[in-house]
């Protein structure tokens, strides 16, 4: 290295230098490193992927789970439960999932997920009956309060998630959840 | 006899400097709590390390009946805990030093910061402490959650929102560290995996580092 230096600041070299050769030094360090590098990646490699795999494995298409008539949607959110079909590794199940499903001022049905944004609690909904804070959705754990459409006032700051709401032949189905549309 | 057989050892492989230099040395007078009552605050990194043997080897046997599976765990921590002799003690040791082990954790790092003790030339064995710290509070949060009951599972529910909402990478880190989409199976062999193998690996290596690098640069001097 310090010889290609001495070449190079020497002015008046009889031929000019047109490429810098690699040392014999350089050559051996790049060669083991790389061989070296190589065989550390080599079985690393699967142990990643293997690790990483459930980050990118495909997510299963949501299906339509029929919840309740729309007959009983009311301006007034009410909690609804429903089972769904959820495969969790090597397990399958069918376990109760919740949605508070009510109907806007334009009569259009939506359904709000139950779980707090701020920290994964569960919320309820406090109709005109309480006195503090009525008519709003209530978090017990650290006091998070959300609207009729979910958005936040309190606590969280991101709105409840929604679910995907479909209406066929007088009966509310409810697809996969999804971040809140409703509120901007 | 066992001299013999020491002897026999030594001949061969010559063991005898590599002890002396783990084991003997001095202890200065400042602080050994024989000359002065009040160095009892500099065994709090003993107690330390002392309650981490006894958490390897406790996990070690509670492995023995622990299942890392959501049917079977609660069932079989229940069973160890009730059915096996001296399980409520060997459980006890692990569950109730889980907790000392952060306590006495915070000790010693009171005494080395009031003592000055991370100051030139030890800051680094200060950064290696604190990296420490954070693996052992992993270690309590992912063994939090392997009895699979109602307090861990949503324990853990409330951490991984919580490593959900760090910038850009949050919801990736709660989704490796989750395993999937829910708290499932999968978390619970995830946070298994990690408790007993990863951390602790871990966890050695950067204790061979900080007791390295005491021994190197000894203890620090009386104030």
């Amino acid at each position: 290295m310090s010889d290609m230096h001495e070449k190079d600041k020497h002015p008046s070299g009889d031929k000019p230098i047109l490429k810098k050769e690699m040392s014999r030094r350089q050559f051996l360090t790049y060669t083991l490193g790389g061989t070296g590098g190589f065989m550390v990646a080599l079985p690393l490699i699967p142990m990643l992927r293997f690790a990483v795999d459930p980050l990118l494995q495909t997510k299963g298409e949501g299906d339509w789970v029929k919840v309740v008539e729309e007959s009983q949607i009311t301006t007034e959110p009410k909690e609804f439960t429903f089972s769904k079909l959820q495969v969790d590794g090597w397990y399958s199940s069918t376990p109760d999932f919740a949605a508070w499903i009510a109907k806007d001022e334009s009569g259009k049905v939506f359904a709000l997920s139950p779980i707090c944004k701020h920290l994964g609690c569960t919320i309820q909904w406090a109709g005109s009956e309480v006195k503090e804070d009525p008519n709003q959705y209530h978090c017990p754990c650290h006091g998070a309060r959300y609207t009729k459409d979910g958005k936040d006032l309190k606590v969280a700051s991101v709105p409840l998630d929604q679910y995907d709401v479909d209406i066929k032949n007088g009966f509310v189905y409810l697809g996969t959840v999804m971040p809140n549309k409703r509120v901007k | 006899m066992l001299k013999n057989v020491y002897n026999w050892i030594d001949e061969r492989l010559d063991i005898t400097p590599m002890w002396r230099d783990v084991a003997d040395h001095e202890v200065p007078e400042h602080v050994n709590p024989a000359h002065h009552f009040s160095a009892f605050v500099y065994c709090f990194g003993g107690l330390t390390f002392f309650i981490t043997v006894i958490q390897i080897l406790s996990g070690m046997f509670l492995s023995m009946y622990y299942v890392p599976d959501i049917i079977n765990a609660y069932a079989s921590v229940d069973y160890l805990q009730h059915k096996v002799a001296f399980g409520a003690i060997v459980r006890g040791m692990h569950h109730w030093g889980a907790s000392l082990v952060i306590v006495m954790m915070f000790l010693h790092t009171l005494r080395v910061f009031f003592t000055g003790s991370y100051k030139n030339p030890r800051e680094m064995n200060w950064v290696v402490g604190v990296l420490i710290f954070f693996v052992m509070l992993a270690l309590g949060l992912t063994g939090y959650l392997l009895p699979w009951d109602n307090k861990g599972f949503f324990a853990t529910k409330v951490t991984l929102e919580i490593a959900s909402s760090a910038p850009f990478v949050g919801t990736y880190l709660k989704e490796i560290l989750q395993g999937g989409n829910i708290i499932g199976a999968q978390t619970l062999t995830r946070f298994f995996a990690i408790h007993v193998f990863f951390l602790p690996g871990v966890l050695l290596g950067l204790l061979g580092a900080h007791f390295f690098m005491i021994r190197k640069q000894g203890i620090s001097g009386p104030l």
